[in-house]
């Protein structure tokens, strides 16, 4: 059992946990993600670790409220328990002196970002930011990262913070400037990172994105989170997450991360349904419990 | 009783069947294929045993249960005390008594399988450990005293749990480290419930606990600690690794990765761990496909062929396998079960690219197959027959074609030396002992995919190895 020690939300469907788990602290590197279990009958989910105090024995993790499992969790507490968190699990990211890194972190994919563009500072690199959403309170974390690199450039889909249109913009003004770019790592929709690989393919650019497969034990055990990479066969959980973008099956992965939506649909409809009563019981327990 | 082996002209009793859910109703449940026997059963199928003063069951069972020194007991009525006895060598014998190869092994070698079928020693190892659990206070379990030593077992599959048991026992403290959020590995994971109901699996492991082994779920070794975290900090003194073959072989032909094709780990995980037949009540779902394929022909390829017929919208399940029914690697037992149940069996076939349409599996391409020579695995060597491609129209292919060797632990520790496939090498082979002091090795990581059975079997070896070990590392420092 894990218990949730601080949670907030960030934006109308992002939400920050501070998760007790020792053991997982004292070893979690940037990249590396953790599987969740909510209770007996949930579903393991991966989710990526964006903080981690060993010294406190604390995780943290940002949480999109998109399905069955993490509206669940929207509904959560501090003080509440998570059944089962195993970690860290995946390959970190390779943290060096590269030079010049961007690092595109697009809307809830800059929580995962965070850790990486950090350990990239400390370790030495120039560190150039790019975080984009689609409009103005979805630009979560920009505070932390501009503590964390030493640019920050925000982008949104309709203006309504920074400049107006997609992290890639910024990236081609970066690469038509002529910043020496040694490396591009970039964390957010699948639709996202194909374009920013895209991008940097003719500059030849080393580019790395952070695959989210669907995935159910997280060692290599189930041969879910297959990704093809250079024409191989690659299991995201440990040969991964993160994969040279030059390289991967866009169209392949974006065909499997289909699989599961008529019964996502379906789980979280239902499941909406059952809590219509149920939201407020939590409520009205909070108050007097 | 049991008679004197004197007789040797005597008649030989038939088996004694044990009773089965009948085919048209079990393939559409989940609960168990055999019923197992009455204790009236048990004592007429045990009284068959001869009790050969050289017993060569004995020698064909890998964990070597005193198997006649059982049957006498159960002949006698005795079930508890043959429970005992069966556990002394044999911690899951509710466990092995099911899905043991019993006539590749102990029944293999029964002398009365000379003139007549041989004992049910399965059925009945099965009979008395279900026995002792529906009278569970009256075996009380003995340890020895308190040694001091801590051993680490990581993985609680049936290696792991044979090493924990055998250790518990000898007295020392250990604590065993599971990947996943159920301890049993494949036995949770891998093997479906109606050949293996998990209450019977959760109650072998009750044992265990009650032998005083701490089961520590959700920690996988390699990462969340390293083997010099177990040794130095956490100050385990010896460590059993039992991590299996965890990697699902492909078959590295077109169209692996449309939507509805799934190795066997993922497929039985689903259903087995994570419950998916049970969905929406559980979270993890399962498509609903009408007509799956199966590739392979082992005990895996074969569970997933018959979880996939059990599940409400399948119409038609194929296991297709690329030798004949002679050399399937399946249990009888199984083949039999699958085929009354209505699996349609392909064989000499082997596909060769997976069709799809809109993302999702249509069809699968195969060619036709012929057995030539024994090839290194001693079966025949399937070779394909030119221009004989044809198609088949399947909505999922199941893929069950073995595993490799997971490498998240050897990864982590550079000093653990492994061959060129990943798997364990051993410095010392009697006793299962790694290049690394302190650390042995057993099961499938060790040998590549095998048996329940064998993984016990090299589980209990280390254990042994274990012991003298950690013994002896006190006797040298004093």
């Amino acid at each position: 059992m894990f218990k949730i020690l601080k949670k907030t939300q960030l934006a109308p469907q992002v939400f920050y946990y501070l998760l007790h788990a020792p053991d997982i602290a004292k070893k979690a590197l940037p990249g590396q993600f953790v599987i969740i279990r909510l209770d007996e009958t949930g579903e393991r989910i991966p989710i990526t670790i964006s903080d981690f105090d060993p010294i406190d024995g604390t995780l943290t993790f940002y949480v999109q409220a998109v399905g069955k499992t993490s509206l669940e969790m929207s509904l959560m507490h501090a003080g509440d328990f998570i059944l089962d968190v195993v970690g860290p699990l995946g390959n970190s990211s390779q943290i060096d002196l590269f030079g010049t890194v961007a690092l595109v972190g697009g809307g809830f994919g800059i929580a995962a970002i965070h850790p990486i563009a950090r350990a990239l500072t400390q370790a030495g690199n120039k560190t150039i930011s790019i975080l984009g959403a689609r409009t103005e309170e979805l630009v979560i974390l920009e505070k932390e990262m501009r503590t964390a690199s030493t640019d920050v450039h925000v982008v949104t889909d309709d203006g309504s913070h920074g400049a107006i249109g997609l992290v890639t913009d910024i990236l081609q003004i970066l690469i038509d400037k002529k910043e020496p770019i040694n490396r591009v790592i970039a964390i957010g929709p699948l639709i996202m990172m194909k374009a920013v690989a895209d991008l940097t393919r003719p500059h030849k650019i080393p580019t790395f994105l952070s695959m989210n497969p669907i995935m159910i034990d997280g060692t290599g055990m189930c041969g879910a989170c297959r990704v093809t990479v250079n024409g191989e066969m690659k299991f995201a959980c440990v040969d991964g997450p993160e994969f040279d973008g030059h390289a991967v099956d866009f169209e392949g992965l974006l065909n499997r991360l289909k699989t599961y939506i008529p019964e996502e649909t379906e789980a979280k409809e239902k499941y909406l349904k059952d809590t219509a009563g149920k939201c407020r019981i939590a409520e009205v327990s909070q108050i007097y419990g | 009783m049991a008679k004197n082996e004197k007789s040797k002209q005597r008649y030989i009793a038939p088996r004694t069947r044990a009773p089965e859910q009948n085919p048209e109703e079990r393939s559409k449940n989940f609960q168990e294929v055999s019923l197992g026997y009455t204790p009236a059963m048990a004592q007429l199928e045990a009284s068959r045993c001869v009790q050969c003063k050289k017993p060569k069951c004995v020698i064909g069972c890998p964990v070597r249960v005193a198997i006649p020194d059982f049957l006498e007991q159960v002949a006698k009525g005795d079930f508890l005390e043959a429970a005992r006895i069966v556990k002394e060598s044999n911690a899951l014998p509710a466990v092995t008594g099911r899905v043991c190869p019993q006539e590749d092994q102990c029944e293999k070698h029964c002398v009365i399988g000379i003139k007549g079928e041989p004992l049910a020693i399965g059925k009945l190892e099965r009979f008395v450990a279900d026995y002792e659990h529906l009278h569970q206070e009256v075996n009380t379990i003995e340890t020895a005293p308190p040694t001091g030593k801590k051993i680490a077992i990581i993985g609680a599959g049936p290696a792991g749990l044979a090493a924990a048991s055998d250790l518990a026992k000898l007295g020392h403290e250990v604590v065993i480290f599971e990947a996943l959020h159920k301890p049993g590995g494949v036995l949770f994971y891998g093997i479906p419930e109606f050949r293996l109901p998990k209450e019977i699996l959760e109650a072998e492991l009750d044992y265990l606990k009650r032998l005083g082994i701490e089961i520590k779920v959700n920690y996988v070794i390699g990462k969340i600690k390293t083997l010099d975290d177990l040794m130095g900090e956490d100050g385990f003194n010896a460590i059993f690794i039992g991590t299996g073959a965890g990697l699902p072989y492909f078959l590295d032909i077109p169209g692996e990765n449309l939507n509805g094709v799934y190795s066997a780990n993922e497929f039985l995980t689903r259903i087995n761990l994570m419950h998916a037949w049970e969905f929406p009540v559980f979270d993890t779902p399962i498509h609903h496909h009408k007509i799956f394929a199966v590739i392979g022909g082992g005990n895996t390829a074969l569970d997933a062929a018959r979880t996939a017929l059990r599940l409400p919208t399948t119409e038609k399940v194929m296991l297709i396998y690329r030798r004949s029914r002679e050399e399937l690697p399946a249990r009888l037992e199984e083949v039999e079960h699958a085929e009354a149940e209505g699996i349609e069996f392909h064989y000499l076939e082997s596909p060769t690219e997976i069709k799809g349409a809109n993302g999702w599996v249509s069809k699968i391409v195969c060619q036709k197959m012929e057995l030539g020579e024994p090839d290194g695995s001693g079966r025949k060597h399937p070779r394909p027959v030119e221009n004989s491609a044809f198609s088949i129209k399947t909505d999922a292919v199941i893929i069950a074609l073995g595993s490799g060797v997971n490498p998240l632990i050897a990864k982590s520790a550079s000093d653990l030396q492994t061959d060129s496939h990943g798997h364990i090498e051993l410095a010392d082979p009697d006793i299962n002992l790694t290049s690394r002091p302190g650390v042995f090795a057993g099961g499938d990581i060790v040998t590549g995919a095998a048996t329940v059975i064998s993984a016990m079997g090299a589980g209990k070896k280390a254990a042994q190895g274990i012991h003298h070990y950690v013994m002896k590392v006190k006797k040298t420092l004093i």
